[in-house]
């Protein structure tokens, strides 16, 4: 390599660089657990990416620690321009394609009782969870292959909408009321999953009727990105029932719903209880780093492809994942994401972690709070300081 | 005089209208909006946006 043999102004090496092929290998695990059945035919084997993820992902997060190493000024734009990475992402996309259709085979054609079948559909789901969030990274890139390959990835998760919705929608109205993708003080992970997924489906819709009428088309218009995320979805799923009959279906189903839950349950964590402050014109100041929660745990950190650095995500959203940095004095989680997770599905135990801190980042003032409307007047009178 | 879509969220800044909001007068160049700049509506920096073509 004649690379190595320049003196260049920057010794500066990615230490995370050999690690991102990873998000592409994490998808094998779910098939990885169906070969691990039919060697020994223990049931428990086709769990596996289900306990990788509530297990084995937040415990080596815990051993491994964070890393918040962040790339010079003078390395970042050879780091944004070096192919690698980008191939790194790509090579995920079918890996994960083959996996989805092997994984809707296997549950259908094997005679498994129901608690291994389900098994199989949520270890699946779990992989399309993760798919979502690499739809997300490549619906930032601006390229038009980036852009294809962001629906293909959303489509056997049925999640198109969020390749609309997430960057005209979400990074527009984050940390406001009007966003359904940020969670709000003292809203539970059950009550902000319907009212996100009913709240970008809606968003997704009127943005795109919005630009179409602009441009003088119908909402029905096939330039529509939902109706072409949806295609690609009626397409897929329809290519797995003629081949395996309708009892793919409930398959396809639970898989998508469980993964899109995942990618709800992280936007739960995002933003929580954060709230961009309305200026005196009525508009909202812009988003800064302060809107977001981070997290530098190395491995959700590489899985997720860096998506816990998520305030310079929200301040440079088509800047591509090796480049995102952390900042310093920033919200930040206790966890990696995927601990997190396990908290959010609990809410008392999120409420008495999360809380104290949404409150101490506000200084005890709550006005500046996001909270969920029915308990405002109560949450700002409890916490604020005698004057 | 040129426009500037944001990437992510499709705001144009138009040349000829400025940000007088912010101090940037109308007819202010690209070129010459602070680098610390960002799009009004989502945040996103200077560098997320791209020369609309028409
Ligand atoms: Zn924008």
């Amino acid at each position: 390599m004649t690379i190595a043999s320049l003196p260049t102004p920057t010794a500066w090496t990615d230490n995370k660089r050999y690690l991102w092929p990873l998000g592409a290998l994490v998808m094998f695990l779910p098939l990885a657990g169906t070969i691990g059945y039919q060697l020994t035919g223990w049931t428990i084997s086709l769990w596996l990416g289900f306990f990788i993820l509530y297990g084995l992902i937040p415990m080596a997060d815990r051993l491994l620690g964070e890393d918040d190493a962040n790339p010079p000024d003078a390395a970042m734009e050879s780091l944004a321009k070096d192919s690698y990475y980008r191939w790194a992402l790509f090579i995920s996309v079918p890996v994960y394609l083959g996996m989805w259709a092997y994984m809707v085979w296997f549950a259908v054609s094997q005679t498994l009782p129901w608690y291994g079948w389900l098994g199989v559909v949520l270890s699946l789901g779990v992989g399309c969870g993760l798919a979502i969030n690499i739809g997300h990274e490549l619906g930032h890139q601006t390229s038009p292959l980036e852009r294809f390959l962001a629906k293909l990835t959303l489509a056997p998760g049925f999640y198109g909408h969020f390749y609309v919705e997430h960057n005209r929608g979400h990074h527009t109205r984050v940390a406001t009321p009007e966003d359904p993708a940020s969670s709000r003080f003292g809203e539970s992970f059950y009550e902000f999953l319907p009212r996100c997924v009913y709240g970008s489906f809606k968003s997704a819709w009127e943005i795109e009727k919005k630009r179409l009428t602009r441009e003088g088309k119908s909402v029905w218009h096939w330039s529509n990105d939902n109706l072409q995320s949806w295609a690609m979805t009626a397409l897929l799923w329809g290519a797995m029932i003629a081949w395996l009959g309708w009892i793919a279906l409930p398959v396809l189903i639970i898989a998508a719903v469980y993964g899109g839950s995942l990618l709800e349950v992280v936007n739960y964590l995002e933003h929580y209880g954060l709230m961009r402050q309305k200026r005196a014109d009525g508009g909202y100041e812009r988003c800064q780093p302060h809107h977001s929660w981070n997290s530098n745990h190395v491995v959700t950190n590489v899985l997720l492809y860096h998506l816990q650095r998520h305030s310079d995500h929200h301040a440079n959203p088509t800047r591509s994942y090796q480049t995102l940095r952390n900042f310093e004095d920033v919200p930040r989680l206790p966890s990696g994401y995927a601990a997190m997770i396990l908290l959010a599905y609990l809410p008392p135990l999120w409420f008495r972690l999360m809380d104290p801190k949404v409150v101490e980042h506000h200084g005890g003032d709550m006005r500046k709070a996001n909270i969920k409307p029915a308990i405002r007047e109560q949450v700002i009178a409890r916490y604020a300081q005698p004057a | 005089m040129k426009k500037w879509r944001c990437l992510v969220c499709d705001y144009v800044y138009d040349e000829a209208l400025g940000w007088p909001d912010e101090g940037i007068a109308p007819g202010t160049k690209w070129a010459d909006v602070p680098a610390g700049w960002s799009c009004p509506d989502c945040g996103a920096s200077k560098g997320d946006f791209e020369l609309v073509e028409d």
